[in-house]
């Protein structure tokens, strides 16, 4: 891989930090820690906290012990909600980061183009603007009226036009496309930032050893971009996991519970249903989910040779 | 480079179609603002009498002014004090690397990938015991803490390259550790805090879950959580919804136009590093 590590001297005995008393560097450190503590750590320990008791916010609280863990494991519209998580990865990950590497390994060669560069800017919106703007306007796009169906119509398809989001069998698919077209074009920007960085000759000689396009992308592009695919990969199955915005603002879940996740359904128990031991456990479900996934992600794709 | 021209064809099309597809929901919310209130368009038309009324119905309507300066507080609030601590605590784990540096940096490790959903229940309810509930700080102090891990990574990240010679020279020189952080790292660090600062103002800007649980007042939020009520407000209003999202969303919009170079540029090493 190109990317160089940075010689660095680390002499301890003659460091900055040597001269300095330990003690200061932890004065240094002492207000981040602090705001840390109080707004997130205590947070999160409390959250463990709760989730071992039945309490509806106000009144006394009872112990449950792991009874609210069962529950989330067995109680099906519970449980349905993490399923749910798990099936927008398919369009919160799978798809822009395939559909990434499609789009950025075949526009590699006018990656400095100023059409290229014109897209860098627009492929960046999605990331600009608050979610629940996207959640808007693709509501909107989705209705029974709006631009999919006469695009559909328009190629003759009118058949399958439906509300999307108001549908049993579509509203999380289509809770995925929204996911997948605030996500595909940070991705392919990515990935295509990371080519840039691969030294052409090795194209070059692969072209010379008679290497056709799909052997360039399966032996240069893949394994040269592993740690571009693997900050792809973590940023978009975790915004699958913890996705709240999009969902809370195109479909509240519904119909039914059809695109319930896990991230609403706290909101829920916590706020609507004053089920705040429920919300707690599931809060914690769906952190160490988020762990369990990124952990792996970034061990495998690590650069190890620097 | 030998570069085919069919190629070179197939990328282009295939940008320009992926652009396409980005601006679709902008352009379907721009031609749907402009038909009359109340009325249900169908899909892309043009309408035969453009209501351009709607954007100051609209802007009237969302008390867009009041919004603006809002979050402009909450970013005011959340913002410098962010990159303040987060530079501290950079500088002392990455470049004073003080004794037991390594468990404090795994400690702020731990939240980097912390859904917000986890621990906004508890949060509530502390906020709530501060006596900050439906206040600005109720979004500001939070999510101060919350930026944390990420800002401390990232300033780390910056100090750990800075060459040691450099410190000592200035010590040398008799600066203390103050002085040397103040007068020599804080203006090094100028690249890495604005592209922090950028990151930091769009993740604020557009921070919804806080905003909706801890600040009732829509006028007291930020735009996405005002958007979020302006849309239970006039959301069967379609022409004017979507005047009021363009309207809420532009702010953003335009800022990142303007410095759309470093935008881009936090943006891509945001996600790298995150």
């Amino acid at each position: 891989m190109p990317r160089k590590p940075v010689p660095r001297k680390q002499s301890p005995a003659r460091a900055a930090g040597l001269r300095t008393p330990s003690w200061v560097g932890w004065l240094f450190v002492a207000p981040a820690l602090g705001v840390y503590a109080v707004f997130v750590l205590r947070p999160i320990a409390l959250t463990v906290q709760y989730s071992m008791y039945r309490w509806d916010g106000i009144g006394p609280s009872t112990w449950a012990g792991l009874g609210n863990y069962v529950r989330v494991f067995t109680d099906p519209d519970l449980f349905a909600s993490i399923l749910n998580a798990i099936k927008l990865i398919v369009f919160f990950s799978v798809i822009p980061v395939v559909l990434g590497l499609a789009i950025a390994s075949t526009i590699r060669r006018i990656a400095a183009s100023r059409l290229a560069l014109v897209a860098r800017t627009v492929l960046f919106l999605p990331q600009v603007i608050p979610l629940v703007a996207a959640g808007i306007a693709w509501s909107w796009l989705m209705s029974s009226t709006g631009l999919v169906n006469q695009l559909l119509a328009y190629v003759g398809l009118e058949s399958v036009a439906r509300a999307w989001l108001g549908d049993f069998s579509t509203a999380l698919p289509a809770v995925g496309v929204i996911g997948a077209w605030v996500l595909l074009g940070l991705c392919t920007i990515l990935l295509l930032s990371g080519l840039s960085k691969i030294d052409p000759a090795l194209y070059e000689a692969a072209r010379m050893d008679g290497a056709g396009p799909l052997r360039e992308f399966v032996s240069i592009t893949v394994p040269c971009l592993r740690q571009e695919i693997g900050v792809c990969v973590t940023v978009t199955v975790i915004a699958a996991l913890a996705s709240f915005d999009i969902v809370y603002v195109s479909t509240q879940g519904g119909p039914g519970n059809a695109t319930m996740v896990p991230g609403l359904e706290i909101y829920y128990l916590a706020f609507s249903e004053r089920q705040v031991g429920m919300a707690s456990a599931l809060a914690v479900v769906l952190m160490v989910l988020v762990i369990l996934v990124a952990l792996p992600i970034q061990w495998l794709t690590k650069d190890r040779s620097s | 480079m030998i570069v085919g021209r069919r190629e070179t064809w197939t990328g282009r099309l295939l940008l320009v179609l992926l652009m396409a597809v980005t601006l679709m929901p902008f352009v379907s919310l721009f031609v749907t603002a402009l038909h009359p209130s109340g009325s249900y368009p169908s899909g892309l038309e043009w309408p035969r009498d453009p209501q351009w009324g709607n954007f100051v119905k609209a802007f009237e309507a969302a008390r867009m002014i009041e919004l603006v300066k809002s979050s402009t507080l909450i970013v005011l609030g959340v913002v410098p004090v962010a990159l303040l601590l987060g530079t501290l605590a950079g500088f002392a784990i990455g470049h004073l690397r003080m004794a037991g540096r390594n468990l404090v940096f795994l400690l702020f490790v731990l939240g980097l990938t912390l859904p917000f959903e986890g621990i906004i229940t508890p949060l509530y309810y502390q906020v709530r015991d501060m006596g900050l509930l439906n206040t600005r700080w109720a979004i500001i102090l939070p999510l101060i803490g919350l930026y944390m891990p990420f800002a401390v990574f990232w300033m780390r990240a910056h100090f750990v390259n800075m060459p040691d010679e450099l410190s000592e020279s200035a010590r040398m020189d008799g600066a203390n550790v103050w002085q040397l952080f103040w007068r020599i790292h804080v203006p090094l660090a100028m690249p890495a805090l604005s592209s922090l600062a950028i990151l930091l103002f769009l993740w604020t800007w557009n921070q919804f879950l806080l905003a909706i649980v801890l600040v009732d007042d829509p006028l007291k939020r930020t735009m996405s959580g005002a958007l979020g009520a302006f849309q239970g407000q006039w959301g069967t209003d379609m022409p004017l919804l979507c005047a009021g999202s363009l309207l809420i969303l532009a702010p953003t919009l335009v800022i990142f136009l303007i410095f759309q170079r470093r935008f881009v540029t936090a943006l891509l090493q945001g996600s790298l590093k995150g």
